[in-house]
């Protein structure tokens, strides 16, 4: 089956630019040297690698570029973005690896589109599989150019030279050059191609241990300037008019009032209309001065959701073909136990803690914009488009950013403040509300999924029929051995905006799936971990994480006390395994439940800093219960009915459980990413443990906003 | 009408500063807007997430719904107040050594929810722990690790 897992995480196709030619480059980063990393073979295969059709100097597929300046400082560039992933501190690690130098030593400059090669975008877990791979090897050419020039300065072979702690050594001499020393007076370009090889994980000294976050003091300390935070000369506030609803447009607009506020710019533009003020009080003011009249049009109804999906599901395939394996009625056939059920997922929102925020500035026709994205060369696109300006003209740099999990990959406030800042001829800075933030940005896909199952009375599955309406196809498929299966994506029209979300539609996939297999095992009366395992016996990776959290947990060992059950769920996606063995208390007089224990084990490859890791994957466990207990946005007729953290609960102290993560460290295979998929079996393994506690099976995420009790008895 | 701005005399990490500005506006953006302590963060203007939070006489107090006029002449400490001479605060040390954040924007108001409460209480339990610090939202969800921080910054 040929499906686009990253569906909801492509932006707008962007055109591959690139801005800088040999000169520039030799002018941009002076003396030193200077590695230029390229990706042989089609750059549309990468996710990172610029493109130049018109055939000048530099290479086509340039993926990532590491500079060592006179003084032995070495900075590397990537189009990469922080947002809390603490990837700064890994690719950091990579490199200061292979380049045999301190962590100190190694500055990143991240995300800036005039500074870094272009980048698709920080997402899908990508970073740790491509990225740092990328950047080892131009620190790996790095290092072997500097052995080549202390050969080429001494006199001697190369062979036996040792570069170690920013120097090369000649053991048999015990003479020994600084890196700095080595580079002075140089001015050194070299392009390599990917065909480097690079130390083995098990020879890792500086990746795979527990480096702290780069830059920690300045984030305990509240010197790190997030974009909200900063500001430039003459800078102005700005406030933008919203819509009353969604699909409303601006019919007449009064702007009389708030242009006699002093300092007060306005700017009125088709639908757009917006305000730039020196305070933020300001423009406030200026803003609930305007008067418009808006035109609305009906929009659909929340309490309509799913039939609606299910109504507006396009019959259009386009490139998302069903995956068939057999035929699910001979499946069925054979099966002793047959299920079928309907499982749903509500829209959720990724409520990063920083709003989103964008500083514009006009500079002699050119654009440069500070914005918290995922996506800065796709918002620099946008920029250019919306702006009709060439990409060259636009610049986008994004500050280490107060965290995104899929939610921030548009443009929106980049085009906002670029819009006012034009008009005003002053920078100005644009943060979202936490209202405009629940209302006008996107939100995690809302699904329904129906599924049918056979399987014989010893667990073995014969039939699997899978259709998953408008959350998404990401982890549609699955790693259990079923010999008839029907797996189907169906895009639908959404009533409200939806984009990615932290694992995508893989949590929504796996909530049905791994509830379902939790259904069927109950109805076979057989343990789930050993029907999980009947039915896993080509992939040992999967099977190696349920055994582990098992073990861990002590499933089958111990009984959950009165009120209390214990679920579990295994998930596979972007190259990681995760099981997680959640135990829950549930109220049976109010309803309330509390999830107290979770243990969850994950392997993703070879692990390149174990202390970072673990913060995501019990971040990622934090994170899932929101989403599996009771998160949920309200909506009717084009409006949001919660738009604040009052009315939008998200997990806090309180909700947060015993964690035990257990990490499998796989030295034999490649680093995966890991910011995704730790979150997908949370929601499973809490239903099935409140399956456990009660007796009752929710299908819906959130399964318990208003408590057990009350979900059964509305549902059902 | 635009009201008329009053001048108020803040007192903030141990110096004085004139703001002229209307009575009802936030302290949070008088920080952030007029004095570029921009340490305290915007996350709701609810009150709800507790990334604004500051000290006012040793309290924990949202600073986004804290009205400039309702201070007086009370002494407000921010997240660049706490270190001293370059020595970061226990608690600040303690966030560090845990790796107790993950993008960090909540990071200022866990740091002083977390001195508000070891002033009063200097050795809390678990549970406390939880309850005073209920009101902080860490959206990446490293909770476990804060309340290791405290708890280590509580032994210290």
């Amino acid at each position: 089956m040929k499906i686009e897992p990253e569906r909801y995480e492509l932006g707008a196709p962007s055109r591959y630019f690139f801005d800088l030619d040999r000169r520039e480059f030799v002018k941009l980063f002076g003396g030193g040297l200077v590695i230029l990393l390229t990706i042989p073979g089609s750059v549309t295969a990468q996710e990172s690698g610029a493109h130049r059709g018109s055939g000048e100097d530099l290479p086509h597929d340039l993926s990532a570029w590491l500079k060592i300046d006179e003084k032995g400082a070495v900075t590397v560039f990537t189009g990469k973005a922080e947002m809390g992933q603490n990837i700064r501190t890994s690719l950091t690690q990579a490199v200061a690896e292979e380049l045999h130098v301190g962590i100190g030593a190694v500055t990143l400059v991240m995300g800036d589109t005039d500074l870094v090669p272009y980048d698709m975008g920080t997402f899908g877990s990508r970073t740790t599989p491509t990225m740092a791979p990328q950047l080892r090897k131009a620190a790996a050419v790095a290092r072997e150019m500097l052995i080549d020039e202390a050969a080429r300065t001494w006199g001697v072979p190369r062979i036996g030279l040792v570069a170690a702690d920013g120097s090369v050594t000649d053991p048999k001499t015990l003479r020994s050059l600084r890196y700095e020393e080595l580079t002075k007076g140089q001015k050194l370009l070299k392009t390599i191609e990917d065909t480097v090889t690079l130390a083995p994980a098990a020879k890792w000294t500086v990746a795979g241990t527990p480096v702290p976050k780069i830059d920690g003091r300045a984030f305990v300390t509240g010197a790190h300037r997030y974009t909200s935070d900063m500001t430039r000369p003459g800078m102005l506030h700005a406030k933008v008019l919203r819509a009353p609803s969604f699909g409303a447009t601006l019919k007449m607009l009064d702007t009389a009032e708030a242009e006699k506020m002093p300092g007060v710019v306005v700017v009125h533009d088709g639908d757009f209309a917006g305000v730039s003020a020196p305070t933020p009080h300001e423009a406030e003011r200026a803003i609930a001065a305007l008067k418009a009249t808006w035109t609305t049009t009906p929009q659909p109804r929340g309490a309509d959701l799913f039939t609606y999906l299910k109504e507006n599901a396009s019959s259009e395939k386009g490139n998302e073909e069903p995956f068939v394996k057999g035929s699910v009625a001979d499946g069925m056939a054979a099966a002793a136990k047959k299920l079928e059920a309907t499982y749903t997922v509500a829209y959720i929102s990724h409520t990063p803690l920083e709003p989103r925020a964008a500083l514009a500035e006009w500079t002699e026709g050119k654009l440069t914009v500070w914005t918290g994205t995922q996506r800065p060369f796709g918002v620099r696109a946008e920029l250019a488009a919306t702006f009709h300006i060439p990409e060259d003209k636009v610049r986008v740099i994004v500050p280490d950013t107060g965290s995104a999990y899929g939610g921030k990959h548009t443009g929106e406030t980049a085009i906002e403040a670029a819009r006012l800042a034009k008009a005003a001829g002053k920078p100005v800075k644009l943060v979202w509300t936490r209202e405009e933030e629940f209302t006008w940005a996107y939100f995690r896909p809302a699904g329904v999924i129906d599924v049918k199952s056979g399987a014989r009375a010893d667990g073995t599955l014969t039939a699997w029929e899978f259709h998953n309406t408008n959350s998404g196809a990401s982890a549609i498929r699955h790693l259990y051995d079923i010999p008839h299966q029907r797996i189907e994506f169906h895009p639908s029209h959404s009533p409200l905006r939806q984009g990615s979300y932290r694992g995508l539609a893989a949590t929504a996939n796996h909530f049905a799936r791994e509830t379902h297999l939790d259904e069927m095992a109950r109805a076979l009366e057989l343990d789930p971990v050993r029907m999980r395992m009947k039915n896993l016996s080509s992939d040992a990776r999967m099977a190696a994480v349920l055994e582990a959290t098992a073990e861990r947990f002590g499933w089958g060992k111990s009984h959950p006390g009165p009120g209390r059950g214990f679920g579990i769920a295994a998930a596979s996606d972007k190259g990681g395994y995760v099981a997680t063995a959640a135990e829950v208390e549930v109220d049976l007089a109010s309803g309330s439940v509390k999830v107290v224990r979770l243990v969850a084990a994950f392997e993703c490859g070879a692990v390149v800093n174990p202390d970072g890791l673990k913060n995501q994957v019990e971040g990622a466990l934090v994170m899932g219960i929101g989403g599996a207990l009771f998160e949920a946005i309200q909506f009717d007729g084009g409006k949001i009915l919660n738009p604040f953290l009052a009315r939008y609960r998200v997990p806090r102290f309180a909700d947060t459980p015993e964690i035990e993560v257990v990490l499998l460290d796989r030295k034999d295979l490649p680093s995966a990413g890991a910011g995704e998929t730790p979150i997908m079996a949370v929601a499973p393994a809490v239903g099935n443990a409140i399956f456990d506690a009660t007796g009752f099976r929710l299908r819906a995420l959130p399964l318990a906003p208003d408590g057990v009790k009350q979900t059964s008895l509305t549902s059902s | 009408m635009t009201p008329m701005p009053t001048t108020f005399i803040l007192h903030i990490n141990g110096a004085v500063h004139h703001v002229a500005s209307d009575p009802d506006r936030p302290l949070l953006t008088v920080l952030r807007d007029e004095l570029d302590l921009t340490g305290a963060k915007y996350g709701c203007g609810e009150g709800q997430c507790g990334a604004c939070t500051v000290l006012i006489d040793g309290q924990p107090r949202r600073s986004c719904v804290t009205e400039l006029s309702s201070i007086g002449g009370k002494e407000i400490t921010t997240i660049e107040g706490l270190a001293r001479d370059g020595r970061l605060h226990p608690v600040q040390q303690a966030f560090l050594d845990a790796q107790a954040f993950q993008c960090a924007y909540c990071t200022s108001g866990m740091i002083m929810s977390s001195v508000a409460l070891l002033r009063t209480n200097a050795h809390p339990g678990p549970e406390e722990i939880v309850r005073h610090m209920q009101g902080n939202v860490c959206r990446c969800g490293t909770y476990p690790r804060i309340v290791a921080a405290i708890r280590k910054a509580a032994g210290s």
